[in-house]
Parts: C-alpha cells; structure tokens; sequence
C-alpha cells in the first residue's frame, strides 16, 4: 500500500508552564488523510500540545514542522475548531459572517463550505438562536473556509448533546475523506468508530494505531472502557 | 418649541447630543460586545484627574482631560493585556486614583471651584461651537477606523483567539478600541456629563443589540435609538424647564422598560 503524503512531524518536543512540565519528548507523525485522536486526562496536556499546533504557544525544545509551500503557515494550513462554541450568544452576527470571519470575504466560498456542513440555509441567521450542534457546524465551516489541510478539534462535543455529538462525527467522517482530522476527544466510543489512530497523551505521547485494537476486540464485541483505557493509558 | 430652535445654544445643543449619541452608539456596541462596560465606567471617571490637571495647570480642559484619559486607557489596556484575572481591582483603582487626584487639584487650584455636578450631568445648553469641532472629528476618525478595520474589529471582539490565529494583531484592535472609548467619553463628559454617557453606553445599546443581527447595523440602531432619547429628553428639558441629562435618561430608561416589556410579551 502507498504510503500517504507526510503533513506534520513534531519530533523531541518539550513545554512546561513556569517550571512544571506539561509535555516531554512528544514525537508524532500526522498523514494525509489520518484520522486521529487525541486521549488523555485532564491536565494531561492535550489542550497545550493543541495550542502549540496552532503556533499560540511555543515550546522550548523541540521542533513541529509542517509540510506545505506556502508561509502562512498556522492560518492556513490548519482549520481550528475551539472548544467552547457558547461564547457570545447575544453578539448581533449572522451564521456567514462567523464562517468568512478573519479573512477575505467570499460569499460563494462561504455558502459552499455552510453547504459542506449542512448548514446551508442558516447562513443568514443570527449565531445565538442556533442549537449547540448546529453552532459547532458552524465552527467547523469557518475552519474549513480556510482550505486546510488539516482540521484540528479541540473536545467538538463538549456542550452539544447525545445525538448532536453523533451527527458531528458523521459529518467529520464524510470530511475525512478529502481532509486529514485531529481531534481532542473524551469518547471512547469515538475512537472505536471514527479514529484511524490514537495518541494517548499524558506528559508523554503512547501512539497506537486501531488495528492494534480492533485485533484485541474483535468487531461487535462490548469493549469494556476500562480495559480499554488501561490499554490505551498505562501501556508504556 | 419652534421658535426655541431659533437660538444658536439650542441649535448647538441639537447637533452635540444627535454627535454624542452616535458616536455612543458605535463605540458603546463595541464596549459592550468586548464587555467592557465597567472598564469605560473607570476611564471616565479617571478622566477626571485630567481635568483637575488642566485647571491646576492651565492648559485648555479637552486636551488635558484627553491625555489623562488616554494614558488611563493604555494603562487598562496593559493591565487586561497582561493580567485579566485582576482587571476588576485595576478599574477600581484608576477609578478612585483618578478622582482623587482631580480633586486634590481642584482643591490646590486658587480661586477656581468646578462644580462637581456640571461633570456628572454635563450641560448640553452650554456647547460651544469649538466642542461641536471637537465632536464632529472624532465622530469622523471614528467612521475612519470603521470603515479601514471593521472585519479585524469584528473577528477580535466576537473570538480573539481565532482572530489572534488569523494573524490579526488583537493586541493593536484592543487597544485601539480602549482609547477611542477613552476619547468618547471624555468628550461626552463635558457636554452631556459623566452619568449620561455612561446611560448612553448602555441602554441604546442592550436596545440596538436585541434589534441587529449584525454588529454594524447594532452600532447604527443603538445611535438613531440614542438620538431619539436625547431629542426627546431635551425636549423635556426645555418644555418643564428641567435638568437636560436626567430627562434623557429617564426618557431612555422608561423606553428600555417599555421595549422589555413587549419583548417580552412576544
């Protein structure tokens, strides 16, 4: 099988806050295409090495390259959907205006991206009087609006409920398909269904690719959380 | 009423407060989707100190009251830049400091006692033609900014973060925003008084935000909305002869109720 393209090396690469160590010696290799997902505790470091993807934060040592022509690199080359999406819900701005936010205006460009989502014709409807999931749909437009590579989500279901979570991760697997995802993820269930690869992160990153569990837990089988989180977390 | 629009004062009067009103509506859509509110509440107040100065020292009251104003305004802008968990304590501080200091230079300026209450109401029968000048062209470096920076202003005040990932300086639109609000405000004090700017920064507003499903049309709606108040309250003002700044915001606190009131209803 072909090998596909390399889009993100980050090798050796250490953060702490003040003198506490938050991250030592992460490597990780993210391809075209990669389906990953980013498990850990709280406080384990997830949302750091989030932030030093991104290129708001740098680490000391250590080195993160990407792999595009272009300079721009952290606007363009990475679509960043946050957190928390219930920010600002009085703020008077209709759904295309978030999507085009930051950048050049282009309607048609917009509009394409909303359609993408599904969110098509809420274009002109103010971001506060939609649900949770139809405002993380949103996000998700604004980072693809950027023509990414990679689309990096930071914990995307958080405040959305059951199904709007289910619904997100239908849309991101139909994204996969043109468009590598990274995804910070509290949901086991998640990686079973959606993720190509794992990282575990704790201070370190445990990579694991899903084969290596879907031979442990063959198909259809209950997959006890448990079991698989000391799989996932104290393997070292 | 007709023949009180004959007078040059009340003329003047018309034309400061429909200025102030806007560039309220503006730079209040702003303060408050930014949630600075209380943050332009201890500018103006600090302001203060500067007109203490400009008594004690002579130099003329706009210029003086701006330049505290505005170094007021980079302090905060450093403060919150730096250390946002605390900025509560800091407005508290420029707030009381600047007051304080005004007043001690008040008190050390021989022969002169500014009315204390011609600050907090302002008197909009008193505009000078030169206030009108002075309004008039920050109403215009305001429309400037706008129309030069309005999507970066947009992208920082709904999500820093993502603007700060844009590669839009949020440090620069931050700052940028404090001093314009600082220079609003102060020339809003000396026409209209300290408690209706703060009146006009809010209640219009929370009105223009409620009617807009955009930040431009908010800042727009919130000063047409603002005009009509103080139309209105000058209205009042000069048909039962009562003070100006207190009858334009009752007029806009009673329309506040009335528009919560139907809202509400709906």
């Amino acid at each position: 099988m072909l090998k596909n393209k390399l889009l993100l090396h980050i090798s050796d690469l250490s953060f702490a806050y003040e003198k506490e160590p938050v991250l030592s010696d992460i490597n990780l290799d993210v391809y075209e295409k990669d389906f990953l997902v980013f498990i850990g505790p709280n406080g384990g470091g997830k949302s750091t090495l989030v932030k030093l993807i991104l290129g708001l934060l740098s680490a000391q040592s250590g080195s993160i390259e990407i792999f595009d022509a272009s300079k721009n690199i952290h606007s363009k080359y990475i679509g960043y959907v946050p957190q928390n999406t219930n920010i600002n819900l009085n703020f008077p701005i209709k759904a295309i205006d978030v999507v085009m936010m930051g950048a050049k205006e282009d309607k048609a460009t917009a509009l394409d991206v909303l359609k993408q989502v599904g969110m098509e014709n809420a274009a002109n409807t103010k971001i506060g009087l939609l649900s949770g999931g139809q405002r993380q749909r949103i996000m998700i437009a604004r980072a693809l609006y950027i023509k990414p590579k990679i689309l990096l989500l930071d914990e995307p279901t958080s405040s959305i409920d059951a199904d709007g979570q289910k619904q997100i991760y239908e849309l991101l697997k139909k994204l996969n398909a043109e468009i590598t995802i990274i995804v910070v993820s509290h949901d086991l269930s998640v990686i079973m269904q959606y993720a190509t690869k794992v990282a575990h992160i704790n201070k370190k990153l445990t990579f694991h690719t899903l084969q290596s569990f879907k031979q442990k837990f063959p198909k259809g089988e209950h997959v006890c959380e448990v079991e698989l989180l000391e799989m996932l977390g104290r393997v070292k | 009423m007709i023949e009180a629009l004959s007078y040059e004062f009340m003329q003047n009067a018309l034309i400061a407060g429909v200025l102030v009103s806007f560039i309220a509506g503006i730079m209040g859509s702003l303060i408050v989707v930014n949630r600075m509110v209380f943050l332009a509440g201890g500018i103006a107040h600090a302001a203060y100190g500067g007109i203490g100065i400009a008594l004690f020292t002579g130099i003329p009251i706009f210029l003086g009251t701006s330049l505290f104003a505005v170094i007021a305004a980079l302090f905060m802008a450093v403060v919150t830049l730096k250390q946002k968990e605390n900025i509560d304590i800091f407005v508290g501080l420029i707030w009381a400091v600047g007051m304080a200091i005004g007043i001690i230079f008040v008190d050390l300026t021989p022969g002169y006692n500014v009315d204390l209450m011609s600050y907090l109401f302002g008197s909009i029968l008193a505009v000078s033609k030169d206030d009108l000048l002075f309004m008039g062209a920050l109403f215009c470096v305001i429309l400037l900014v706008l129309s030069l920076w309005y999507r970066q202003l947009l992208a920082v005040s709904y999500d820093s973060e993502y603007a700060a990932l844009s590669g839009i300086n949020i440090k620069f639109f931050y700052t940028l925003i404090l001093v314009l609000s600082a220079l609003s405000v102060v020339i809003a004090i000396k026409v209209v008084g300290l408690i209706l700017v703060i009146a006009l920064l809010t209640i219009p507003i929370y009105m223009g935000q409620n009617l807009s499903s955009s930040l431009l049309s908010m800042m727009f709606i919130s000063g047409f909305i603002a005009s009509v108040f103080t139309l209105v309250g000058l209205w009042f003002s000069y048909t039962f002869d009562l003070t100006s700044g207190a009858c334009i915001i009752l007029v806009a606190a009673s329309s506040l109720i009335l528009f919560i009131f139907i809202k509400g209803i709906k």
